[in-house]
Protein backbone atom coordinates (compact mmCIF):
# COMPACT_ATOMS: atom_id res chain seq x y z
CA UNK A 1 0.00 0.00 0.00
CA UNK A 2 0.90 3.31 -1.06
CA UNK A 3 1.21 5.52 2.22
CA UNK A 4 3.84 5.47 5.20
CA UNK A 5 3.55 7.64 7.88
CA UNK A 6 7.51 8.55 7.29
CA UNK A 7 5.88 10.84 4.26
CA UNK A 8 6.21 14.61 5.43
CA UNK A 9 2.47 15.60 4.81
CA UNK A 10 1.92 19.45 3.90
CA UNK A 11 -1.00 20.63 4.54
CA UNK A 12 -4.12 21.69 1.99
CA UNK A 13 -3.19 24.87 0.28
CA UNK A 14 -6.22 25.01 -2.24
CA UNK A 15 -9.90 23.86 -1.44
CA UNK A 16 -12.18 22.82 -4.31
CA UNK A 17 -15.85 23.34 -3.22
CA UNK A 18 -17.81 21.42 -5.38
CA UNK A 19 -21.59 22.42 -4.33
CA UNK A 20 -23.53 20.78 -6.55
CA UNK A 21 -23.88 18.51 -9.59
CA UNK A 22 -26.88 20.17 -10.83
CA UNK A 23 -26.36 22.41 -14.16
CA UNK A 24 -28.58 23.86 -16.43
CA UNK A 25 -25.68 23.21 -19.39
CA UNK A 26 -25.00 19.81 -20.94
CA UNK A 27 -21.42 20.01 -21.85
CA UNK A 28 -20.20 16.64 -23.38
CA UNK A 29 -16.42 17.24 -21.73
CA UNK A 30 -17.96 17.92 -18.37
CA UNK A 31 -15.46 16.93 -15.54
CA UNK A 32 -17.95 15.58 -13.32
CA UNK A 33 -18.43 11.80 -12.70
CA UNK A 34 -20.41 9.90 -15.97
CA UNK A 35 -22.75 8.34 -13.22
CA UNK A 36 -23.09 11.89 -11.13
CA UNK A 37 -26.78 11.11 -11.33
CA UNK A 38 -26.41 8.26 -8.73
CA UNK A 39 -25.71 11.22 -6.34
CA UNK A 40 -28.43 12.32 -5.16
CA UNK A 41 -27.53 13.43 -1.67
CA UNK A 42 -25.85 17.36 -1.74
CA UNK A 43 -24.19 18.53 2.13
CA UNK A 44 -26.19 21.64 3.99
CA UNK A 45 -25.07 25.34 4.47
CA UNK A 46 -23.71 23.79 8.20
CA UNK A 47 -21.87 21.40 6.58
CA UNK A 48 -20.30 23.25 3.86
CA UNK A 49 -19.29 25.87 6.36
CA UNK A 50 -17.58 23.59 8.78
CA UNK A 51 -15.58 22.50 6.22
CA UNK A 52 -15.13 25.90 5.05
CA UNK A 53 -13.87 26.33 8.67
CA UNK A 54 -11.70 23.34 8.91
CA UNK A 55 -9.84 23.29 5.57
CA UNK A 56 -9.03 27.07 6.05
CA UNK A 57 -7.46 26.32 9.92
CA UNK A 58 -5.38 23.90 8.20
CA UNK A 59 -3.99 26.76 5.83
CA UNK A 60 -6.48 26.27 2.70
CA UNK A 61 -6.76 30.01 1.18
CA UNK A 62 -7.21 29.62 -2.31
CA UNK A 63 -11.00 28.59 -2.71
CA UNK A 64 -13.02 27.37 -5.86
CA UNK A 65 -16.80 27.57 -5.53
CA UNK A 66 -17.49 24.72 -8.49
CA UNK A 67 -20.19 22.50 -9.57
CA UNK A 68 -22.14 21.37 -11.56
CA UNK A 69 -23.49 25.27 -11.67
CA UNK A 70 -22.92 26.63 -8.21
CA UNK A 71 -25.35 29.25 -8.56
CA UNK A 72 -28.40 26.47 -8.22
CA UNK A 73 -27.27 27.14 -4.48
CA UNK A 74 -29.41 29.45 -2.60
CA UNK A 75 -27.06 29.29 0.04
CA UNK A 76 -24.23 30.73 -2.03
CA UNK A 77 -23.86 33.99 -0.84
CA UNK A 78 -23.75 32.60 2.66
CA UNK A 79 -21.11 30.75 1.68
CA UNK A 80 -19.06 33.11 0.47
CA UNK A 81 -19.52 36.03 3.35
CA UNK A 82 -18.14 32.63 5.88
CA UNK A 83 -15.55 32.59 3.28
CA UNK A 84 -14.64 36.06 3.27
CA UNK A 85 -14.87 35.93 6.84
CA UNK A 86 -12.66 33.42 6.85
CA UNK A 87 -9.46 34.98 4.79
CA UNK A 88 -10.31 32.89 1.99
CA UNK A 89 -9.53 34.23 -1.23
CA UNK A 90 -12.78 32.95 -2.99
CA UNK A 91 -13.44 31.95 -6.86
CA UNK A 92 -16.51 31.44 -8.63
CA UNK A 93 -16.67 28.76 -11.60
CA UNK A 94 -19.94 29.48 -13.41
CA UNK A 95 -21.41 29.04 -16.41
CA UNK A 96 -22.82 32.40 -16.19
CA UNK A 97 -26.01 30.82 -16.54
CA UNK A 98 -28.80 32.62 -13.96
CA UNK A 99 -26.28 35.36 -13.12
CA UNK A 100 -27.82 38.45 -12.80
CA UNK A 101 -26.27 42.23 -12.12
CA UNK A 102 -28.31 41.78 -8.65
CA UNK A 103 -26.44 38.60 -7.76
CA UNK A 104 -23.24 40.20 -8.90
CA UNK A 105 -23.33 42.54 -6.65
CA UNK A 106 -24.61 40.71 -4.04
CA UNK A 107 -22.19 38.59 -4.07
CA UNK A 108 -19.27 41.25 -4.38
CA UNK A 109 -20.57 42.67 -0.67
CA UNK A 110 -20.44 38.92 0.88
CA UNK A 111 -16.89 39.29 -0.29
CA UNK A 112 -16.12 36.99 -3.51
CA UNK A 113 -13.10 38.16 -5.21
CA UNK A 114 -13.46 36.84 -8.91
CA UNK A 115 -15.52 35.37 -11.21
CA UNK A 116 -14.74 32.77 -13.67
CA UNK A 117 -17.17 32.59 -16.46
CA UNK A 118 -16.68 29.65 -18.86
CA UNK A 119 -17.59 30.21 -22.78
CA UNK A 120 -17.93 27.32 -25.05
CA UNK A 121 -17.29 29.06 -28.60
CA UNK A 122 -16.67 32.33 -30.04
CA UNK A 123 -20.28 31.55 -32.07
CA UNK A 124 -23.65 31.54 -30.55
CA UNK A 125 -24.29 29.09 -32.68
CA UNK A 126 -21.51 26.54 -31.41
CA UNK A 127 -21.82 27.95 -28.00
CA UNK A 128 -24.89 26.47 -27.77
CA UNK A 129 -24.34 23.79 -29.35
CA UNK A 130 -21.66 22.39 -27.09
CA UNK A 131 -24.04 23.94 -24.23
CA UNK A 132 -26.87 22.11 -24.97
CA UNK A 133 -28.52 25.25 -23.85
CA UNK A 134 -29.04 28.97 -25.06
CA UNK A 135 -26.44 31.07 -23.23
CA UNK A 136 -23.89 32.38 -25.83
CA UNK A 137 -25.57 36.41 -25.74
CA UNK A 138 -25.74 36.31 -21.49
CA UNK A 139 -22.44 34.64 -21.07
CA UNK A 140 -21.07 37.78 -22.63
CA UNK A 141 -23.10 40.09 -20.42
CA UNK A 142 -22.04 38.39 -17.79
CA UNK A 143 -18.49 38.83 -18.78
CA UNK A 144 -19.38 42.58 -18.85
CA UNK A 145 -21.20 42.68 -15.54
CA UNK A 146 -17.96 40.80 -13.66
CA UNK A 147 -15.78 43.94 -15.01
CA UNK A 148 -18.05 46.39 -14.63
CA UNK A 149 -18.43 45.50 -10.58
CA UNK A 150 -14.75 45.41 -10.52
CA UNK A 151 -14.00 41.70 -9.96
CA UNK A 152 -10.72 40.18 -12.20
CA UNK A 153 -12.38 38.76 -15.17
CA UNK A 154 -11.56 35.54 -15.82
CA UNK A 155 -12.99 33.77 -19.50
CA UNK A 156 -12.40 30.10 -19.73
CA UNK A 157 -12.27 28.30 -22.59
CA UNK A 158 -12.21 24.30 -23.05
CA UNK A 159 -10.55 23.28 -26.20
CA UNK A 160 -11.26 20.53 -27.76
CA UNK A 161 -12.05 19.85 -32.32
CA UNK A 162 -15.56 21.20 -32.68
CA UNK A 163 -13.86 24.73 -31.47
CA UNK A 164 -10.24 24.80 -32.22
CA UNK A 165 -10.76 25.89 -35.15
CA UNK A 166 -12.25 29.00 -33.66
CA UNK A 167 -8.73 30.06 -31.84
CA UNK A 168 -7.96 33.23 -33.21
CA UNK A 169 -11.63 34.42 -32.92
CA UNK A 170 -12.05 33.16 -29.58
CA UNK A 171 -8.50 35.45 -28.73
CA UNK A 172 -10.27 38.26 -30.19
CA UNK A 173 -13.60 37.36 -28.20
CA UNK A 174 -11.50 37.21 -24.41
CA UNK A 175 -9.92 41.00 -25.88
CA UNK A 176 -13.00 42.96 -26.73
CA UNK A 177 -14.71 41.54 -23.31
CA UNK A 178 -11.73 43.05 -21.52
CA UNK A 179 -10.86 39.67 -20.19
CA UNK A 180 -7.91 39.99 -17.08
CA UNK A 181 -7.29 36.38 -17.53
CA UNK A 182 -8.11 33.70 -19.68
CA UNK A 183 -7.97 30.31 -19.48
CA UNK A 184 -7.76 28.27 -22.75
CA UNK A 185 -8.40 24.76 -21.55
CA UNK A 186 -7.52 21.77 -23.79
CA UNK A 187 -9.59 19.00 -22.85
CA UNK A 188 -8.48 16.79 -20.14
CA UNK A 189 -9.97 13.15 -21.10
CA UNK A 190 -11.99 12.41 -17.94
CA UNK A 191 -15.54 11.69 -16.88
CA UNK A 192 -17.22 12.74 -20.20
CA UNK A 193 -14.36 13.84 -21.97
CA UNK A 194 -13.48 10.19 -22.02
CA UNK A 195 -16.73 8.91 -22.73
CA UNK A 196 -16.65 11.17 -25.99
CA UNK A 197 -13.05 11.42 -26.76
CA UNK A 198 -13.19 10.47 -30.12
CA UNK A 199 -15.37 13.42 -31.34
CA UNK A 200 -13.25 15.75 -29.23
CA UNK A 201 -9.80 14.84 -29.44
CA UNK A 202 -8.28 17.09 -32.21
CA UNK A 203 -5.49 15.92 -34.55
CA UNK A 204 -1.29 17.15 -33.78
CA UNK A 205 -1.84 19.30 -36.72
CA UNK A 206 -4.49 21.19 -35.12
CA UNK A 207 -3.16 21.90 -31.95
CA UNK A 208 -0.15 22.94 -33.54
CA UNK A 209 -1.84 25.58 -35.45
CA UNK A 210 -3.94 26.78 -32.13
CA UNK A 211 -1.12 26.80 -29.79
CA UNK A 212 0.69 28.78 -32.21
CA UNK A 213 -1.86 31.47 -32.72
CA UNK A 214 -2.26 31.63 -28.93
CA UNK A 215 1.50 31.78 -28.45
CA UNK A 216 1.37 34.89 -30.63
CA UNK A 217 -1.31 36.56 -28.98
CA UNK A 218 0.08 35.89 -25.64
CA UNK A 219 3.32 37.97 -26.49
CA UNK A 220 0.37 40.56 -27.83
CA UNK A 221 -1.19 40.99 -24.71
CA UNK A 222 1.27 40.60 -22.20
CA UNK A 223 1.00 43.00 -19.45
CA UNK A 224 -2.59 43.34 -19.70
CA UNK A 225 -4.22 39.53 -19.77
CA UNK A 226 -2.63 36.43 -18.12
CA UNK A 227 -3.39 33.37 -20.09
CA UNK A 228 -3.36 30.21 -18.64
CA UNK A 229 -2.79 27.45 -21.31
CA UNK A 230 -3.68 24.11 -20.17
CA UNK A 231 -1.29 21.52 -22.00
CA UNK A 232 -3.04 18.91 -24.25
CA UNK A 233 -1.28 16.02 -22.58
CA UNK A 234 -1.87 13.39 -25.27
CA UNK A 235 0.78 15.40 -27.36
CA UNK A 236 3.31 15.54 -24.68
CA UNK A 237 6.28 13.36 -23.97
CA UNK A 238 6.27 13.48 -20.56
CA UNK A 239 3.06 13.51 -17.98
CA UNK A 240 1.89 16.63 -15.92
CA UNK A 241 2.64 16.48 -12.60
CA UNK A 242 -1.05 16.01 -11.57
CA UNK A 243 -2.25 17.76 -8.75
CA UNK A 244 1.10 18.88 -7.53
CA UNK A 245 1.28 15.49 -6.26
CA UNK A 246 -1.15 13.50 -4.93
CA UNK A 247 -2.28 14.56 -1.31
CA UNK A 248 0.23 18.04 -1.23
CA UNK A 249 -2.06 20.75 -2.18
CA UNK A 250 -5.26 20.07 -3.32
CA UNK A 251 -8.56 18.91 -1.69
CA UNK A 252 -11.72 18.63 -3.30
CA UNK A 253 -14.88 18.10 -1.60
CA UNK A 254 -17.82 16.78 -3.92
CA UNK A 255 -21.48 17.71 -3.75
CA UNK A 256 -22.46 14.41 -1.17
CA UNK A 257 -19.53 15.56 0.94
CA UNK A 258 -16.78 12.82 -0.33
CA UNK A 259 -13.44 14.14 -0.29
CA UNK A 260 -11.13 13.59 -2.95
CA UNK A 261 -6.94 13.68 -3.86
CA UNK A 262 -8.53 14.97 -7.41
CA UNK A 263 -12.46 15.80 -8.93
CA UNK A 264 -12.14 12.11 -10.45
CA UNK A 265 -10.72 9.92 -7.56
CA UNK A 266 -13.54 8.49 -6.56
CA UNK A 267 -13.59 6.92 -10.14
CA UNK A 268 -10.46 4.55 -8.70
CA UNK A 269 -11.13 0.96 -7.65
CA UNK A 270 -11.04 1.12 -3.57
CA UNK A 271 -10.51 4.39 -3.35
CA UNK A 272 -13.37 4.45 -0.18
CA UNK A 273 -12.92 8.58 -0.31
CA UNK A 274 -14.11 9.40 3.28
CA UNK A 275 -17.11 12.04 3.95
CA UNK A 276 -16.92 15.38 5.50
CA UNK A 277 -20.15 14.27 7.29
CA UNK A 278 -18.12 11.22 9.29
CA UNK A 279 -14.63 13.09 9.75
CA UNK A 280 -13.18 16.39 10.34
CA UNK A 281 -10.85 18.03 7.43
CA UNK A 282 -7.43 17.02 9.63
CA UNK A 283 -8.32 13.39 10.07
CA UNK A 284 -8.84 13.00 6.47
CA UNK A 285 -5.94 14.86 5.33
CA UNK A 286 -3.46 13.21 6.97
CA UNK A 287 -4.88 10.00 8.24
CA UNK A 288 -7.19 8.73 5.51
CA UNK A 289 -6.39 5.67 3.18
CA UNK A 290 -7.62 7.53 -0.11
CA UNK A 291 -5.71 11.06 1.01
CA UNK A 292 -2.18 8.91 1.68
CA UNK A 293 -2.75 5.94 -1.30
CA UNK A 294 -0.16 7.99 -3.50
CA UNK A 295 1.72 9.97 -1.11
CA UNK A 296 5.30 9.66 -1.13
CA UNK A 297 7.52 7.06 -4.10
CA UNK A 298 6.67 3.95 -2.53
CA UNK A 299 3.70 3.05 -4.19
CA UNK A 300 5.38 3.32 -7.82
CA UNK A 301 6.21 0.26 -10.34
CA UNK A 302 8.84 0.49 -13.20
CA UNK A 303 9.50 2.33 -14.79
CA UNK A 304 8.35 4.99 -12.58
CA UNK A 305 10.17 3.45 -9.46
CA UNK A 306 13.54 4.00 -10.70
CA UNK A 307 13.43 6.81 -12.79
CA UNK A 308 15.02 10.41 -12.11
CA UNK A 309 11.98 13.21 -13.06
CA UNK A 310 10.01 10.94 -10.85
CA UNK A 311 9.89 14.18 -7.95
CA UNK A 312 9.03 16.39 -11.09
CA UNK A 313 5.85 14.98 -12.43
CA UNK A 314 5.20 11.82 -9.44
CA UNK A 315 4.28 9.66 -12.54
CA UNK A 316 1.36 11.33 -14.02
CA UNK A 317 -2.27 10.96 -13.44
CA UNK A 318 -3.33 7.99 -11.47
CA UNK A 319 -7.19 8.29 -12.91
CA UNK A 320 -5.61 8.66 -16.67
CA UNK A 321 -3.25 5.66 -15.94
CA UNK A 322 -6.51 3.54 -14.50
CA UNK A 323 -8.56 5.10 -17.57
CA UNK A 324 -5.87 3.79 -20.32
CA UNK A 325 -4.15 1.17 -18.85
CA UNK A 326 -6.33 -0.47 -16.06
CA UNK A 327 -3.64 -0.17 -13.88
CA UNK A 328 -3.82 2.98 -11.45
CA UNK A 329 -0.08 2.36 -10.29
CA UNK A 330 1.20 2.04 -13.95
CA UNK A 331 3.29 5.14 -15.24
CA UNK A 332 0.67 7.83 -17.00
CA UNK A 333 0.57 6.30 -20.40
CA UNK A 334 1.48 9.87 -21.79
CA UNK A 335 4.51 9.21 -20.82
CA UNK A 336 7.28 7.99 -23.29
CA UNK A 337 8.90 6.14 -20.97
CA UNK A 338 5.47 3.86 -20.43
CA UNK A 339 5.14 0.68 -21.75
CA UNK A 340 1.57 1.28 -22.50
CA UNK A 341 2.30 4.60 -24.18
CA UNK A 342 1.46 3.07 -27.40
CA UNK A 343 -2.52 3.55 -26.22
CA UNK A 344 -2.26 7.57 -26.79
CA UNK A 345 -1.57 7.02 -30.13
CA UNK A 346 -4.67 4.17 -30.81
CA UNK A 347 -6.65 7.14 -29.17
CA UNK A 348 -5.43 9.56 -31.42
CA UNK A 349 -5.68 6.99 -34.43
CA UNK A 350 -9.45 6.11 -33.41
CA UNK A 351 -10.49 9.88 -32.95
CA UNK A 352 -8.66 10.91 -36.62
CA UNK A 353 -10.66 8.02 -37.77
CA UNK A 354 -14.03 8.98 -36.47
CA UNK A 355 -13.42 12.48 -37.60
CA UNK A 356 -13.04 11.04 -41.29
CA UNK A 357 -15.80 8.36 -41.13
CA UNK A 358 -19.25 9.69 -43.33
CA UNK A 359 -21.53 9.09 -40.37
CA UNK A 360 -19.75 10.41 -37.09
CA UNK A 361 -22.00 9.47 -34.00
CA UNK A 362 -22.92 11.91 -31.83
CA UNK A 363 -21.69 13.59 -28.94
CA UNK A 364 -23.09 12.10 -25.92
CA UNK A 365 -24.24 15.52 -23.83
CA UNK A 366 -23.74 15.88 -19.98
CA UNK A 367 -27.42 15.29 -18.49
CA UNK A 368 -29.23 12.95 -15.80
CA UNK A 369 -31.04 10.66 -18.84
CA UNK A 370 -27.69 9.79 -20.27
CA UNK A 371 -25.89 9.69 -16.63
CA UNK A 372 -28.09 6.94 -15.78
CA UNK A 373 -28.01 5.31 -19.31
CA UNK A 374 -24.12 4.71 -18.97
CA UNK A 375 -24.08 4.31 -14.93
CA UNK B 1 6.23 49.34 -18.84
CA UNK B 2 8.64 51.15 -16.29
CA UNK B 3 8.36 52.38 -13.16
CA UNK B 4 7.47 56.17 -13.19
CA UNK B 5 9.29 58.15 -9.82
CA UNK B 6 6.65 60.92 -10.79
CA UNK B 7 3.44 59.16 -9.85
CA UNK B 8 2.07 57.44 -6.95
CA UNK B 9 2.11 53.83 -6.67
CA UNK B 10 -0.65 51.72 -4.96
CA UNK B 11 -1.83 47.82 -4.79
CA UNK B 12 -3.33 46.67 -7.60
CA UNK B 13 -7.12 45.94 -6.30
CA UNK B 14 -7.29 42.86 -8.77
CA UNK B 15 -5.03 41.38 -6.24
CA UNK B 16 -5.06 40.72 -2.17
CA UNK B 17 -1.67 41.25 0.00
CA UNK B 18 -2.45 39.34 3.38
CA UNK B 19 -1.50 37.60 6.43
CA UNK B 20 -1.22 33.92 5.80
CA UNK B 21 -1.15 32.45 9.76
CA UNK B 22 -0.28 29.05 8.63
CA UNK B 23 2.37 29.64 6.40
CA UNK B 24 4.10 32.81 8.70
CA UNK B 25 4.36 35.00 5.86
CA UNK B 26 2.44 37.04 3.64
CA UNK B 27 1.45 36.50 0.39
CA UNK B 28 -0.36 37.88 -2.68
CA UNK B 29 -3.77 36.54 -4.07
CA UNK B 30 -5.24 36.56 -7.71
CA UNK B 31 -7.34 34.07 -9.98
CA UNK B 32 -5.83 30.81 -9.93
CA UNK B 33 -2.39 31.53 -7.97
CA UNK B 34 -0.50 32.58 -5.12
CA UNK B 35 3.48 34.29 -4.74
CA UNK B 36 4.88 33.80 -1.10
CA UNK B 37 6.34 36.92 -0.06
CA UNK B 38 10.04 37.23 2.28
CA UNK B 39 9.62 40.04 4.64
CA UNK B 40 11.12 42.47 3.26
CA UNK B 41 8.83 42.22 -0.46
CA UNK B 42 6.31 42.05 1.78
CA UNK B 43 7.28 45.64 3.80
CA UNK B 44 7.90 47.26 0.56
CA UNK B 45 4.27 45.96 -0.88
CA UNK B 46 2.47 47.31 2.19
CA UNK B 47 3.59 51.29 1.70
CA UNK B 48 1.83 50.55 -1.94
CA UNK B 49 -1.11 52.52 -0.68
CA UNK B 50 -1.49 54.92 -3.46
CA UNK B 51 0.14 58.15 -1.16
CA UNK B 52 3.72 57.45 -1.99
CA UNK B 53 5.70 58.02 -4.45
CA UNK B 54 9.28 55.85 -4.96
CA UNK B 55 12.09 58.19 -3.38
CA UNK B 56 9.19 58.20 -0.23
CA UNK B 57 8.28 54.63 -0.42
CA UNK B 58 12.37 54.73 -0.04
CA UNK B 59 12.90 57.15 2.47
CA UNK B 60 10.61 55.47 5.10
CA UNK B 61 11.82 52.25 4.81
CA UNK B 62 15.47 53.64 5.05
CA UNK B 63 13.92 55.03 8.13
CA UNK B 64 12.00 51.80 9.47
CA UNK B 65 15.03 49.69 9.57
CA UNK B 66 17.79 52.75 10.24
CA UNK B 67 19.71 52.08 7.32
CA UNK B 68 20.72 53.40 3.23
CA UNK B 69 21.58 52.52 0.49
CA UNK B 70 18.02 50.36 -0.30
CA UNK B 71 17.16 52.81 -3.79
CA UNK B 72 18.16 49.57 -6.02
CA UNK B 73 17.17 47.13 -4.20
CA UNK B 74 13.85 48.60 -3.42
CA UNK B 75 13.35 49.97 -7.17
CA UNK B 76 13.98 46.60 -8.78
CA UNK B 77 11.47 45.00 -6.70
CA UNK B 78 8.97 47.47 -7.74
CA UNK B 79 9.98 46.87 -11.58
CA UNK B 80 9.12 43.56 -10.88
CA UNK B 81 5.85 43.71 -9.17
CA UNK B 82 4.84 46.57 -11.88
CA UNK B 83 5.41 44.01 -14.61
CA UNK B 84 3.12 41.30 -12.64
CA UNK B 85 0.93 43.67 -12.04
CA UNK B 86 0.81 43.39 -8.28
CA UNK B 87 1.28 47.35 -8.41
CA UNK B 88 -0.26 50.19 -10.45
CA UNK B 89 0.62 54.11 -11.00
CA UNK B 90 -2.11 56.65 -11.85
Amino acid sequence: MAGSNKINITPPRWLLAELTYACPLQCPYCANPVDYANYQTELDTEDWKRVLTQARKMGAVQLGFSGGEPLTRKDLPELVKHARDLGYYSNLITSGYGLTEAKIVELKEAGLDHIQVSIQASTQELNDHIAGTTSFQHKKEVAHLVKKHGYPMVLCVVIHRENIHQMADILAMAEELGADYLELANTQYYGWAHTNRDLLLPTQEQFEQAEQIAQAFKEKVEGKMKIYYVVPDFYEDRPKACMNGWGTTFLTIAPDGAALPCHSARDLPGMDCPNVKDYSIEHIWNESKAFNFFRGYDWMKEPCRSCDEKEKDFGGCRCQAYLLSGDMYAADPVCSKSPNHHVIQEAIDSAKASALAENEKPLIFRNSKNSKKLS
Amino acid sequence: MTLNPDQLIKFSPLHRLQWEEAQQKDVILYPEGMVELNQSSAEILKLCDGSRKLDQIIADLEQKFATTGLTNDITAFLEVALKNGWIQQN
